[in-house]
């Protein structure tokens, strides 16, 4: 007797189903010879007529030294170029006026100011918003854009040049100054420091603390911060040293802040943008952070 | 032991020869350890040398204390299968996939909130990433694959698995590499290949067990006692062979040192990543789906008590399967460096993909007719059953997803992510854990400690699924959509740091979906430790599913 044979022998019928089984039977497990489901069968032949009708259509098939091109000679790359050729002549009249326009200029036209900012917003997410927030709010040790306090000026012209070469970046057209490390260097003594930080704080009239000497603060001020912080603490943005006599504070107003600074110095840095970003979207980028609300005249 | 009357006692050759090597392997890593460039390799070393010596402890105590004999391959007619290596990988798919699952929340946290990072390079999101999928895929659902593949080959060939050390080599010897790779990711030793992150040694070591692994199956299949091979075993046969094809082409490497642990892919550019994704989706193709369905098909029909639908369903889907998946891997790089043809054919095999994967679809759902009612009373079953559901969906998403304009909104986004874990938790998890539900009971000989918990299990976890995906799909179109979306000016509309804020409620909700799913994986535990160590005259009678014999 042949094994089919033997195998016609076991088989039977199954009785839910009415379908035979194939007569095997491994560890109790038997199976159905139910037939191909035809809805299955010609989905499947559908989905082969279909990939094929596709080949023939696009590049498919590798050969020696190309592939097949198909009907279309379709082509990913050509593709990118066509879409990006179509964004330009899209962009292209208000692109070109505004690489040639200045800032001053683009803010003078409503219309162009419109495309500036357009452009700028997504430059900003991608390129500053990781320092200064994605609404400029800024965050300790970054300013924020949106008050009219300025470390280096508020300006149309300022903003720009601050983009551009950034801040103790190494660019050679940076703003330099920092804040000295009067504390390590040995400058100031503990006791100065304690007492300077207070005089800090009575500038924008916030408390002082009980007992300090606070005329020594005032006049450890006086020889040491004046010349850059201004003799009344105004600032000067030539330095960018920042006017202690408001209530916008980079780093934080409690003593222990303004102590740590004396102590330690800062200084951050903003990279230099020129070179990095295009013309144009640094441009968009000024107008973009001018129009914030803190841009000055 | 000394005065026992053995005199026909004699080591065996495997014995002889494995101590030998595992002595001489436990030599070569100390010099290395000694010698080695880094701290971390050295670490790495010192674990391969004491693992060799215990090895070679646990051969010569198991020679002192075992019978002269060999164990027979049957004992009064039937079968004495060696389940010992079955247990063990049982187990360790247990404890690996609570581990990693927790690790998959932590990092479902740490993208939601950054901070969890802590700081430590140990724990940032680039090394546990890597440590939840290895761990998942390799180390839960990998002892799944052995521990079942080992028990179905042995049950459907009605022979002993065959090798005396050898099984107790692949269970050990894989789960040593899980824990070099594991312990590389924290340490930070990848080869930065995804799912192929160990580098070249544990690559090596991976290859040896392998393919002792492919011989002990195929062994066992030599000496079956039952005139033809079962479908699960084409599945699991086709499952070992492909992976070890794909482990060593992917990992082609060449060592910088024996003393170093990096090494350089001998592949590059556009090339490395044709290759990476080749093996890539075939790792999803072929280890987490072949393998799966090997257990579906012996699983199912076993626990419904119904034959498999269609015989001739089961052929012709598993040749086109096997056929055309092998060449899908492209669709990870549509609209990259790789030319258009090639992109072309990854795309419409993917298509050609649908039915035959669906085939299998068919066969495990259908073969429950005349037992839907099973389906209320059996939640073992029923998880199962959703398992095979979620295999549909997520088998029909995928060559959706591989057409090149659905892949222009689709790819790398969350869509992507929720794609792979209607697959990972529905599928794979679910087949898994039904898989595990009914060997533990039929290994240890004892009833299942309480069938309610495997329905809070079922509930939890499929809560769990739904909000995961469901997450995944919404944020994952958004992330897209936000992407492509221009002004009417012609800029983009938001920049890339606003999609990221976006996500930010969805990774909470995902993040809520992976706790359900963890807490589901605990009960599972709980019920599985209850059940094999109650007494067996306490357990409620009844309840058991003993093998069918």
């Amino acid at each position: 007797m042949s094994q089919e044979q033997d195998h016609q022998d076991h088989k039977e019928i199954d009785a839910v189903t009415g379908t035979a089984t194939t007569g095997h039977d491994w560890d109790g497990i038997r199976e159905l010879n139910t037939p191909l489901p035809r809805w299955w069968l010609w989905t499947f032949y559908a989905c082969i007529v279909w990939a094929v009708g596709y080949w023939v259509v696009y590049p498919a098939w590798p050969l020696l030294t190309n592939s097949t091109q198909g009907l279309t000679a379709w082509h990913a790359r050509s593709a990118v170029v066509a879409d990006l050729e179509e964004l330009k002549v899209q962009r292209g009249p208000m692109m070109a006026k505004l690489s040639s326009a200045s800032v001053a200029e683009i803010v003078a036209d409503p219309q162009l100011a419109d495309f500036a900012r357009a452009v700028g917003r997504p430059a900003f997410g991608d390129n500053c918003a990781p320092c200064h927030g994605a609404g400029g709010g800024g965050g300790k040790g970054y300013p924020n854009l949106n008050d009219d306090d300025w470390l280096w000026g508020g300006k149309l012209d300022a903003i720009e040049q601050t983009i551009r070469h950034g801040a103790r970046s190494g660019d050679k057209d940076d703003h330099e100054g920092n804040m000295p490390a009067f504390g390590r260097d040995g400058i100031l003594k503990a006791k100065e420091i304690s007492a300077v930080a207070d005089h800090v704080r009575s500038l924008s009239g916030l408390a002082t603390e009980k007992g300090e000497d606070l005329a020594l603060g005032k006049k450890v001020f006086a020889d040491n911060c004046a010349l850059c912080h201004g003799p009344e603490g105004k600032g000067n943005r030539e330095l960018g040293a920042p006017n202690l006599t408001d209530k916008i504070w980079l780093y934080g107003s409690d003593k222990a802040t303004i102590m740590q600074g004396v102590q330690n110095g800062r200084g951050g840095v903003m990279p230099a943008w020129q070179g990095r970003l295009s013309e144009p979207t640094i441009k968009a980028l000024t107008v973009y952070v001018y129009s914030f609300g803190g841009g000055e005249k | 032991m000394a005065n026992a009357p053995a005199p026909q006692k004699t080591m065996t050759l495997g014995e002889g020869g494995l101590a030998l090597t595992m002595g001489g392997l436990a030599l070569l890593t100390i010099v290395i350890a000694a010698k080695a460039y880094t701290s971390e390799y050295a670490f790495h070393a010192y674990l391969f040398s004491a693992a060799s010596i215990a090895a070679v402890f646990a051969i010569i105590n198991r020679y002192y204390s075992r019978p002269a004999e060999k164990p027979p391959l049957f004992i009064d007619g039937k079968p004495n299968y060696n389940m010992g290596p079955v247990k063990f990988s049982t187990v360790a798919a247990m404890i690996w996939g609570i581990a990693g699952f927790t690790v998959g929340l932590i990092i479902a946290l740490q993208l939601a909130f950054p901070a969890l990072n802590l700081d430590l390079p140990w724990t940032s999101f680039g090394r546990m990433r890597p440590l939840h999928t290895s761990a998942v895929i390799f180390a839960f659902g990998g002892n799944v694959l052995i521990a079942t593949s080992f028990y179905v080959v042995q049950r459907t060939s009605r022979a002993r698995l065959a090798g005396d050390l050898a099984p107790w080599f692949v269970v050990l010897g894989y789960n040593f590499f899980i824990l070099i790779a594991g312990t590389g990711y924290l340490l930070g030793i990848t080869q930065g290949k995804e799912y192929a992150e160990p580098e070249w040694y544990s690559d090596l070591w991976l290859t040896i067990v392998w393919v002792t692994y492919l011989l002990v199956f195929l062994a066992t299949l030599w000496r079956r006692t039952e005139p033809h091979i079962y479908v699960a075993n084409w599945f699991y046969l086709a499952f070992i062979v492909t992976i070890a094809v794909l482990h060593l082409g992917n990992n082609a490497a060449v060592p910088v040192s024996i003393f170093s642990p990096k090494s350089y892919i001998v592949w590059s550019g556009v090339q490395d990543a044709m290759v990476q994704w080749w093996y890539g989706h075939n790792a999803v193709g072929f280890f987490l789906t072949a393998g799966f369905l090997a257990i579906m098909y012996y699983f199912i029909p076993k626990r419904a008590d119904r034959p498999v639908y269609s015989y001739r369903l089961s052929i012709i889907h598993f040749w086109s399967l096997i056929f055309l998946y092998i060449w899908a891997g492209p669709h990870h790089l549509h609209y990259t460096a790789l030319p258009d043809w090639a992109q072309t054919l990854g795309m419409t095999f993917s298509i050609m993909l649908w039915m035959p994967s669906w085939g299998g679809m068919i066969n495990g759902i259908m073969t429950l007719s005349g037992a839907w009612d099973k389906l209320r009373t059996d939640p073992v079953l029923r998880m199962m059953v959703v398992s095979v559901a979620f295999y549909g969906m997520s088998t029909f998403e995928g060559p959706m997803m591989s057409v090149k304009i659905v892949n222009s909104l689709s790819h790398y986004t969350d869509w992507t992510i929720g794609h792979v874990h209607s697959g990972a938790l529905g599928w794979v998890g679910y087949i898994s854990f039904g898989a595990i539900y009914c060997l533990v009971p039929w290994l240890w000989n004892k009833p299942l400690y309480s069938l309610k918990l495997v329905n809070w299990h079922f509930w939890l976890s499929t809560i769990g699924i739904v909000f995961y995906i469901t997450a995944m799909w919404v944020s994952g179109i958004l992330q897209g959509l936000m992407w492509r979306a221009y002004t009417d000016l012609g800029f983009l509309e938001y920049s890339f740091v606003e999609t990221v804020e976006a996500m930010h409620p969805f990774y909470i909700i995902r993040a809520l979906g992976g706790l359900l799913f963890l807490s589901g994986a605990l009960l599972m535990a709980w019920n599985l430790w209850k059940t094999v160590n109650t007494a067996e005259s306490a357990a409620p009678a009844g309840l058991a599913l003993a093998p069918a014999e």
